[in-house]
């Protein structure tokens, strides 16, 4: 994108156009983000990944009749409906922390992005009027038109995701506007609507929403797996899930590649923050583990393997690196906090691939299910730690993008509210939250405990008449 | 185009406080339904009622606001900062009250149920004042444009505020008792159908009364907003208002409750168009205009196009939901919220479809 790089180039950096700047809580008011985000994230992970995997088992009951994948898709959608909800309150807070947080940045930019938030709710509408048709339409439906009903929740779980994740991409990678004298002047909204970062971002968060769902809910079944439950029920609630993540991570590695390049391309300085990289240079090493140490500007006590990072970012192993160097220390963001979120990220990553190959290496050649209980126990912790993976991967990406809002244009200091009383807010957003997450929990397995019978009593009770 | 933006975010305020405000207003008939047996049955129909509809009714809220901030975006961040109070009180409310509903369907001893319950209503009577009062600040010229430039308090604690905050609290809970006064003829629950009734008629009668003794806060606290709907197009709505009231007040007391829920509905639009005529040409009065509020022509355009386009899939399914829901194909089987608070969660033991 010419102009893009033409703003980031002549440093014309953008004013907010309420006055911009003074607000005193910019750390608190980054964490209240971070916090809300944190919550809302995982949790919509559902929204996108479920539904797909729901329809899938109705599919299998469509095709052999069995009441069993019935009662799991039907068991599974109340799952999803209670998930959904938690998705719409905790979409909501995000949505006026904008303004309460951010009110310089709305004002600035709201014309620039705000459009494809306006799209957003345009999807999230009709994926609550199919989700509460699709949950409460069972057995009132015909079974054609309720399985009907089903796909456009996994469409709109998609294009939800997609305009949200396209306002994140372009604040990555900010196009569509020009400036002049601190002023955002001629915004192109549909330009702005598909940044070029959207492909990898879209891919990647995409994946890593089944890659979360699935494992969460396969490890559900795994944790009965080990308590000797096998039936029909449990075994085809694994294997669904299973597959579903298995396939996901399969493909992560590839697409988080994809995802480095482009940020070494758009984001050079987010790119050496990852890594650690002081200097620009030419055949740069990768650095494993280890911490950066700013006085010294470089990591000390990683394991360096040389060349790995060039290769990596520019698929040539003396390809030239930017560095942190490459921009006043005022313009870098806080390296290790990058750093080790990104590892951590690559690490669960890589990890989780391996454990998918088992997986699907088994199932393909020996045509059956693993036996050790150590797979087993491998899935149950799979699920925290897609979760860990996705937190540390956002971490990474919007501490990455510090000191700015919007990329090279706008400070996050210039963006954030005069208020000076976030504190409170805080307090109360962190007490709501873990009311939040234990009343969640507690609906969740109170569905969990009712036997599985209960969602096929009307089945039974005619198969009986 | 910043008209057909307007009006846009006036259709999604009116659609928001018809239908959000009618599920605020049955956390408030829940509130005051009484003892745990005495208020069970009232409970069980604002649960049957809600379940189905509430997040498809919230999504409006999130329309006007991602409308407001992309059409009118320096008013957005205008009013979020000097108004954070309020507005962070309701989104923390709507996430107390969305949660307590989804959950209180399945409380299993009257304790949880009860500790629910009360969170549910509660919050439900917190939401729609605050979003009352943030229109009274609004309305009564009290966000100057800036980064908090208003204050944060007396923004939104005045008289205006305070009455707009009201008077938003007993329209949902006068639409909700309209609209559950008809549900529960349809599911053949005459003795339901009566309470409701009598309540509907009798928080008609308050709402009106508030909102006629109401005029003389406003001209005292905002004279400006007064003049506005003491004439011209300000004051042809406000009649209009007050005379589709009335009228559903009537057509309660004679129990024709399928009319009554598009009276009713009509009584709020056209008192939601009156503000806005009442204090135009401003957004925020006194001085941001809406032609100074409204972003460029090409994000203007861009919006009114998507929207156009959205509503291409939006309308029919909205469309199929009520239809759905006012044919009764997704009830849930009645049961009182009482004592025994027996699960009712979607689909159990469902009658087999006719
Ligand atoms: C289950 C989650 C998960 C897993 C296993 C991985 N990632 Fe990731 N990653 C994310 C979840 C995630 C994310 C949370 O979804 C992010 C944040 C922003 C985004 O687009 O995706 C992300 C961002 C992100 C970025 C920054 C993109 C940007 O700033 O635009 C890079 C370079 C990678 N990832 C690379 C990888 C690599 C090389 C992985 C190796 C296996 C990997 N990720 C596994
Ligand atoms: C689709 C959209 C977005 C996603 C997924 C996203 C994700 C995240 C995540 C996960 C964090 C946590 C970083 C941390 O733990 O510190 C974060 C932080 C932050 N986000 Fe975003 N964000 C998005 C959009 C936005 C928008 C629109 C704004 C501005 C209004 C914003 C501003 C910030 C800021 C300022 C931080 C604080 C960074 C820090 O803590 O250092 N983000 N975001
Ligand atoms: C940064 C800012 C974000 C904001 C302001 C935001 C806003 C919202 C809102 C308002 C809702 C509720 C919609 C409704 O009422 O039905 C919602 C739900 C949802 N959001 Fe977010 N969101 C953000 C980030 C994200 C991210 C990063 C993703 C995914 C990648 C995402 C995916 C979804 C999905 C799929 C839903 C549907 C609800 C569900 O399935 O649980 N959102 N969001």
């Amino acid at each position: 994108m010419p102009d893009a790089a033409l703003l980031t180039l002549a440093a014309e950096r953008v004013t907010g156009v309420l006055g911009g700047g003074g607000g005193p809580d910019v750390l608190l008011a980054r964490r209240m983000q971070a916090l809300s985000l944190a919550v809302h994230i995982p949790i919509v992970c559902f929204g996108i990944a479920f539904p797909a995997m729901i329809l899938f088992v109705e599919g299998l009951y469509l095709r052999t009749g069995d009441v069993t994948y019935k009662a799991l898709a039907k068991r599974w959608s109340k799952v999803a409906l209670t998930l959904f909800a938690v998705g719409v309150v905790t979409g909501t807070i995000l949505s006026f922390e904008f303004g309460l947080l951010w009110p310089d940045f709305m004002a600035t930019f709201g014309e620039v992005f705000g459009v494809g938030f306006a799209l957003e709710g345009v999807s999230f509408f009709i994926e609550a009027i199919f989700i509460a048709i699709y949950v409460y339409g069972w057995d009132r439906l015909g079974r054609r038109a309720h399985f009907l009903c089903g796909i456009p929740i996994v469409l709109t779980g998609f294009t939800g995701s997609f305009w949200v994740l396209g306002v994140n991409a372009w604040m990555n990678d900010p196009t569509g506007f020009g400036v002049v004298d601190g002023r955002v002047v001629d915004p192109k909204p549909w330009e702005a609507l598909l940044p070029p970062n959207l492909g990898h971002e879209l891919t990647h968060m995409y994946l890593a929403g089944y890659m979360v769902a699935g494992f969460v809910v396969a490890g559900v079944y795994a944790t009965a797996w080990l308590r000797g439950r096998r039936d029909l029920h449990h075994r085809a609630g694994l294997v669904v899930a299973l597959s579903f993540a298995a396939f996901a991570a399969g493909a992560q590695g590839l697409v988080g590649d994809w995802a480095g390049r482009r940020v070494a391309v758009s984001q050079p300085t987010k790119l050496a923050a990852f890594e650690g990289l002081q200097r620009t240079q030419n055949g740069a090493p990768f650095t494993i583990g280890g911490y950066y140490d700013a006085d010294r500007g470089e990591v000390r006590y990683g394991i360096e393997i040389p060349k790995l990072l060039s290769l990596l970012a520019d698929h040539d192993p003396n390809g030239r690196v930017v560095g942190l160097d490459s921009v006043p220390p005022a313009d870098r963001p806080p390296v290790n906090v990058v750093r080790i979120s990104f590892q951590t990220m690559v690490a669960i990553g890589s990890a989780l691939g391996v454990l998918a190959f088992v997986f699907v290496a088994t199932v393909v050649f020996r045509r059956r299910l693993p036996r050790t209980p150590w797979f087993y126990r491998a899935v149950i912790a799979a699920g925290p730690l897609s979760m860990i993976a996705l937190i540390a991967g956002w971490v990474a990406t919007e501490v990455g993008r510090q000191p700015w809002i919007v990329y090279g244009v706008m400070r996050t200091s210039e963006a954030v509210t005069r208020s000076d009383s976030l504190e409170i807010g805080f307090a109360f957003l962190i007490v709501v939250y873990v009311g939040l997450a234990v009343a969640v929990a507690w609906l969740l397995r109170r569905l969990a405990r009712r036997p599985p019978e209960t969602e096929i009593s009307s089945d039974v009770r005619e198969a009986l008449a | 185009m910043a008209e057909i933006c307007l009006a846009l975010v006036v259709v999604g305020i009116t659609a928001y406080a018809v239908l959000g405000g009618a599920d605020f207003g049955g956390g408030f008939w829940d509130l005051t339904a009484g003892g745990a047996e005495r208020g069970g049955r009232v409970r069980g129909m604002v649960q049957r009622s809600m379940s189905p509809v509430w997040e498809a009714n919230h999504v409006w809220l999130i329309f006007v606001l991602v409308m407001v901030w992309t059409a009118f975006p320096v008013a957005f961040g205008s009013l979020f900062s000097t108004l954070a109070i309020p507005l962070f009180l309701a989104a923390v409310g709507i996430i107390f009250r969305g949660t307590a509903f989804a959950l209180r369907g399945h409380a299993a001893t009257i304790r949880e149920a009860r500790l629910l319950g009360a969170t549910f209503a509660l919050s439900s009577v917190l939401v729609p004042f605050c979003f009352g009062a943030t229109i009274g600040g609004i309305a009564s010229g009290r966000v100057p444009v800036g980064n908090q430039a208003g204050n944060t308090i007396a923004s939104w604690l005045n008289g205006t505020s305070i009455l707009i905050g009201v008077l938003a609290v007993l329209t949902g809970a006068y639409l909700a008792a309209v609209f559950l006064a008809g549900d529960s003829v349809r599911a053949g629950l005459p003795d339901l159908a009566r309470a409701f009734r009598a309540r509907a008629l009798g928080t008609g009668v308050v709402t009106g009364a508030v909102a006629l003794g109401g005029v003389f806060v406003l001209r005292s606290d905002a004279r400006a907003l007064f003049d506005g709907l003491t004439s011209g197009g300000g004051l042809a709505a406000v009649l209009v208002s007050g005379a589709a009231g009335t009228l559903t007040l009537a057509l309660v007391a004679t129990e024709r409750y399928g009319v009554a829920r598009w009276s009713a509905a009509a009584a709020v639009a056209a008192i939601t168009v009156g503000w806005v005529l009442a204090q135009a040409p401003y957004v925020l009065p006194p001085r941001l205009t809406l032609d100074e509020a409204a972003a460029s022509d090409a994000t203007l355009t861009t919006l009114v196009v998507s929207m156009a386009i959205g509503a291409l899939l939006l309308v029919p399914s909205l469309w199929y939901l009520y239809r759905l829901v006012l044919q009764g194909r997704l009830d849930q089987q009645f049961e009182p919220l009482d004592q025994r608070f027996r699960p009712l969660s979607a689909g159990d033991d469902a009658e087999p479809r006719p």
